[in-house]
């Protein structure tokens, strides 16, 4: 009986939640005292799947079907049900991401189970099986107790702290016998940015507003982005006036983020807004007006001109980094 | 082509949350409520485009909830559409909602089920992809441009850092976001004409919801900010560094 976690990776690495998952997999699967077994879809080198180990997995599931690099949600259910069904699994993990999304809630219609999206704690079993999770777009938690025999949990990204340990996993070829509509859907043309941090899994995010005045002062933003190896954000009139691409704009009606520093500049800090991004643990905000909401959000605050600020920001950084090597 | 739009209600996004019961509820006296932005702006007015250029023939809408929703159903169908189902059920567990909404969509037929890319309320965003597996259905979801021609949907949709376009054969479940339409306000003539459309109650065959919220917490109080001098970013980089932890 392991806890089963959905595994995803990108150009032949694990990707980083990943590991994240595994780890929380493998803490419930230590208060059962069962195993963590992670499922691989598509193919990926033996090397690559042997860091799984040393976040706890015991065992790996590998279906080597190069179909399966790209997101199947259908396909990825009945290879996770074909898993899950050889593994005895009653609790399964997935990402909080487009593909744990477009999946989880799939198994958990296969198995009558009940599902937590976007988990932020480990199931308290005091409780029967509770887990904390954000509603309100942040303004409030909820405590779910799932009642069913199977669990199916979506885990938010960037929540646990990563720890490695020793550890080996023995790797196992799946058979899965994949059903007539499970490619169903057809990809006709991806258009991805590349070499760029990716923004819903980046822990430093910084983030430009209205207060940039146009797209010609961006390299500012993406100055201070690189020296920090961070991703950036936009305020939602910023993607609507099409200074920044739609999926940077973070908020209500964008993506919702977590990292571990948010950097807000000229962003006068609306609740629409504030809902994308109050989720992340440390919150600088720059912006000119001292009466910005923003700074009532934030943890560091800068008053004055971001246009003069961020180069100064990006020097003092430069400077730390060659000083902490 | 025959369509159904899954509407939720929602407090309005400004509403500040109170609880009560001993953090067992929220306290919803003085809440405005809303349709769902995702439901209202996009899937809704996707459905009424597709409608007023011919690719559909009926726009329904439904919802799961009590009595106390028919006002907001109202206003959804002072934007446009024929008819509306409630189901009468209070559901705040996805797998229960999306079997009472798959059990009508299976009665009524549906070549294009839309929904939004998630409830504000309780940001699951799983509610349509369940009700595609209920279905047999594919589901597209974090759509941002919605396309029908003949039996194939053309959807555009984010993926992480990007988008990518996919085709799937009716019927499918979509989930819209941004982009997918404009916003609209209803008209004198909408708001007139919702008075007297139908608005069906249904009873669902029971079904058991497999998650309860035991309690709800609010976040802690931001211990207030702390303000760094514009001409000093070391000291700013510095407290990122030994006192954030973050750098
Ligand atoms: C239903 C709904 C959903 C929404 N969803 C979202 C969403 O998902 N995401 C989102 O971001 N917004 C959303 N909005 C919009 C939101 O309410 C705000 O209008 C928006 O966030 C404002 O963007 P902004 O802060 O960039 O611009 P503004 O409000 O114009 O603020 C600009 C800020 O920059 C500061 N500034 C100006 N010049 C400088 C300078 N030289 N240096 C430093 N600071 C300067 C100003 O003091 C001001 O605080 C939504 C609105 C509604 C009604
Ligand atoms: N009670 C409900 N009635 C009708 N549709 C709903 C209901 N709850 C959720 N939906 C639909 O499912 C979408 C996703 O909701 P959720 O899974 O709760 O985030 C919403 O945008 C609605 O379109």
């Amino acid at each position: 009986m392991s806890v089963l976690v959905l595994v995803e990776h990108t150009e032949g690495d694990i990707k980083k939640k990943s590991f994240e998952a595994v780890q929380y997999a493998a803490e419930i699967a230590k208060a059962d005292g069962s195993g963590v077994a992670a499922l691989v879809l598509g193919a990926l080198s033996e090397d690559a799947i042997s860091a799984l180990g040393e976040y706890g997995a015991q065992k790996v599931l590998q279906v080597s079907d190069a179909r399966l690099n790209d997101l199947h949600a259908r396909a990825y259910t009945t290879a996770i049900l074909t898993a899950a069904q050889k593994e005895g699994s009653k609790v399964i993990i997935m990402m909080h991401d487009v593909n744990g999304r477009a999946v989880a809630p799939r198994v958990a219609v296969k198995l009558n189970a009940g599902l937590v999206s976007g988990a932020l704690s480990l199931p308290d079993k005091a409780k029967g099986f509770t887990i904390k999770k954000a509603v309100f777009s942040g303004k409030a938690f909820a405590y779910v107790n799932v009642t069913s025999d199977v669990k199916v949990i979506t885990l938010m990204p960037n929540t646990f702290q990563l720890s490695k340990a020793d550890g080996k996993a023995t790797i196992e070829q799946l058979q899965v016998s994949f059903g007539p509509k499970d490619f169903g859907v057809t990809v006709k043309e991806v258009n991805k940015v590349k070499g760029e941090v990716l923004l819903a899994e980046a822990e430093l995010v910084v983030s430009g507003g209205r207060g940039l005045k146009g797209p010609e002062n961006w390299g500012l933003i993406e100055d201070l982005a690189k020296e920090l190896g961070a991703a950036t954000a936009c305020s939602r009139p910023v993607a609507d006036a099409h200074w920044r691409p739609h999926h940077e704009h973070v908020g209500q009606t964008g993506g919702t983020i977590r990292p571990n520093l948010y950097i807000a500049v000229g962003i006068s800090g609306a609740i629409q807004h504030l809902a994308g991004v109050n989720g992340s643990k440390t919150i600088v905000v720059i912006n000119k007006d001292p009466e910005a909401p923003f700074f009532k959000a934030g943890n560091y605050g800068v008053v004055g001109d971001a246009l003069e600020i961020l180069p100064r920001l990006t020097a003092a950084v430069k400077k730390f980094k060659e000083t902490h090597k | 082509m025959k369509i159904l739009v899954c509407i939720s209600q929602v407090p309005d996004t400004s509403t500040k949350i109170i609880l009560k019961d001993n953090d067992t509820a929220i306290n919803s006296a003085g809440t405005t409520w809303v349709i769902n932005p995702y439901d209202e702006w996009y899937a809704l007015v996707r459905a009424l485009e597709l409608k007023e250029t011919g690719v559909a023939s009926d726009v329904h809408l439904v919802t799961v909830g009590k009595a106390d929703v028919e006002p907001v159903i109202r206003k959804a169908l002072a934007l446009g559409g024929e008819e509306a189902v409630r189901i009468d059920a209070d559901s705040n567990d996805p797998l229960q909602t999306a079997q009472y909404i798959a059990e009508y969509a299976k009665s009524g037929g549906y070549d294009l089920v839309l929904v939004g890319k998630e409830s504000i309320d309780y940001n699951n965003g799983s509610t349509g992809v369940m009700i595609a597996e209920l279905l047999d259905a594919d589901f597209i979801g974090f759509a941002t441009k919605v396309q029908v021609d003949g039996n194939t949907a053309t959807v555009t949709r984010e993926i992480e850092g990007g988008e990518e376009t996919d085709t799937a054969n009716l019927p499918v479940v979509i989930a819209c976001q941004k982009g997918v339409a404009e916003a609209r306000i209803p008209n004198m003539r909408g708001i007139m004409a919702a008075r007297t459309k139908p608005l069906k109650v249904i009873t669902p065959s029971a079904v058991l919801a497999v998650t309860e919220i035991l309690s709800y917490e609010l976040p802690p109080a931001k211990a207030g900010i702390k303000l760094v001098s514009a001409d000093d970013m070391d000291a700013l980089v510095e407290l990122l560094h030994s006192e954030a932890k973050v750098l």
